[in-house]
């Protein structure tokens, strides 16, 4: 139980995707504008990561391991989130209209990150089995969301101080997302890995 | 060699699987959007700004076209012609849009008005407001940290270098933004064609007005007395004027002449009055 629980910390905290890992910066500085987005980002972004997590796992451990085609796992994957989101948002549409309303365009929008991509791979990577490779992808899919809804919630902050013409906007938030990434160093080393 | 061929018809397997699987989900679960509500989204301004009451233009898009209780002119920035196009759309039968613009019920500038104290916070009247009722000497005037002109979204407003906001009649929608952003309900939406407005909103007693203020209203009801059709009415130390009767029946404003405050004078940015009554005015 603790390895899962130390499996889940780490992937949510320690290597957290965005402020260690530098993955997913498009949507990390494109949806932070504002708090009700962004946490609408982070739910479409669990559960996404999650699901295409164990889907990936289930076609890698049942087809590409025993015909020996692991090399051809970045583009199965590719495709198989692809379809994934495709699917569960005609789903969505189609059976719960008000969370389609809710988070419809930010599932399209996350199908084509590279977060989403690079959670099977790592998975794949570190040989996880299928409970703990959920478990990592739950994890990742937290840490992201929590950086990028405490991302928005400084930058929403960020409106209303007086900042020097020349890095308004995107400039400043650069910084202040270099600052968050310190302040996550931090937690290295908490968790052995 | 083995590999290769594995590696091919994996591939080729997966690709018409999910090919076949989105083209089934595709028509066993699509759903089916009435054109019409992409065609009255396109027409509509885009500004975003929510006085229609509903959350974004799409919206109002979609409950415009589905439900036949919602009427096609409720877009306030798009004014007569977009109502005529949504109606033309949808079908249904469209009344005129009444055009109002803001105006700012205000003319404590930093010269006429007194301050308090010196506030260092946020530049922001909401913040302003909250932290002992703002630096200003009159609770209802305005604080002119300009929170309306950054919630404009049609460049509409500006910050006069003396501290009250000025409305562009030109470029002013109506959408009513700014009305609802000001902590002290400030501005109202008026017709631009009215042209006795009452230039403050304070309803504190005449003494207290003087006190703070060199331009407010101190509800001596000399207008009031005026006007002879009832349009102007005293409401706890404040004069309100009916638009309605004062555009109606009124082409000679008497009361603009007599304000010993000059509370109520022409709209500077509305239509101006006469030329005969500026000079009386201004003599």
């Amino acid at each position: 139980m603790s390895e899962y629980f130390l499996l889940f910390m780490g992937a949510a905290i320690v290597n957290n995707f965005v402020l260690t890992r530098y993955l997913g910066l498009c949507i990390f500085f494109g949806v932070s504008k504002n708090f009700h987005a962004s946490s609408s980002m982070g739910l479409a972004i669990i559960s996404i990561m999650t699901m295409s997590s164990m889907l990936t796992w289930t076609i890698e451990h049942f087809i590409l391991l025993p015909l020996g085609l692991y090399f051809l796992k970045t583009i199965v994957f590719v495709v198989v989130i692809a379809v994934f989101v495709q699917i569960l948002e005609m789903v969505i549409k189609k059976f719960m209209p008000t969370l389609y309303n809710v988070w419809g365009i930010y599932l399209l929008l996350v199908a084509t990150n590279c977060v989403i991509l690079g959670v099977p791979l790592i998975n794949a990577e570190a040989n996880y089995n299928f409970l703990k490779s959920t478990v990592n992808a739950l994890g990742s899919g937290t840490g992201f969301a929590i950086a990028l809804i405490l991302f928005a919630s400084l930058r929403e902050k960020l409106q209303f101080s007086d900042v020097p013409k020349s890095i308004e906007g995107l400039g400043i938030a650069f910084i202040l997302a270099g600052m968050l990434a310190l302040a996550f160093q931090g937690f290295s080393g908490m968790i052995p890995l | 060699m083995l590999t290769a061929i594995y590696a091919i018809l994996v591939m080729i397997g997966l690709g018409m699987m999910f090919g076949f699987l989105i083209s089934f989900a595709n028509k066993k679960w699509s759903v089916e959007v009435d054109p019409r509500i992409h065609e009255v989204d396109e027409v509509l301004p885009k500004g975003q700004c929510g006085s229609c009451g509903y959350p974004g233009c799409m919206a109002y898009a979609e409950a415009v076209v589905m439900n036949p209780n919602v009427p096609p002119n409720l877009c306030t920035p798009g004014k007569d012609a977009v109502a005529k196009q949504v109606a033309e759309i949808t079908g249904k039968k469209a009344d005129a849009v009444e055009t109002v613009i803001a105006f700012v019920r205000c003319s404590g500038t930093y010269e006429k008005a007194t301050r308090t104290g010196e506030y260092k916070g946020v530049r922001d009247c909401v913040s302003a407001n909250i932290l002992v009722g703002g630096d200003k000497g009159c609770t209802f005037g305005c604080l002119g940290y300009g929170t309306c002109v950054k919630v404009c979204m049609f460049n509409a407003m500006k910050m006069s270098p003396e501290g009250i906001p000025l409305v562009n009649p030109d470029k002013c929608t109506g959408c009513g933004k700014c009305a609802t952003v000001c902590p002290r309900s400030i501005i109202t939406l008026v017709s631009p064609e009215i042209m006795v407005k009452v230039n403050c909103s304070s309803h504190d007693k005449g003494a207290i007005v003087r006190k703070h203020c060199k331009a407010g209203c101190i509800g001596c009801g000399m207008c009031a007395k005026d006007c002879p059709y009832g349009a102007i009415v005293i409401d706890n130390f404040l004069a309100v004027v009916d638009s309605k009767i004062c555009l109606e029946k009124c082409s000679d404003p008497v009361c603009l002449t007599r304000c010993p405050t000059k509370v109520i004078r022409p709209a500077i940015w509305g239509v101006v009055p006469g030329k005969e009554l500026r000079e009386e005015i201004k003599s």
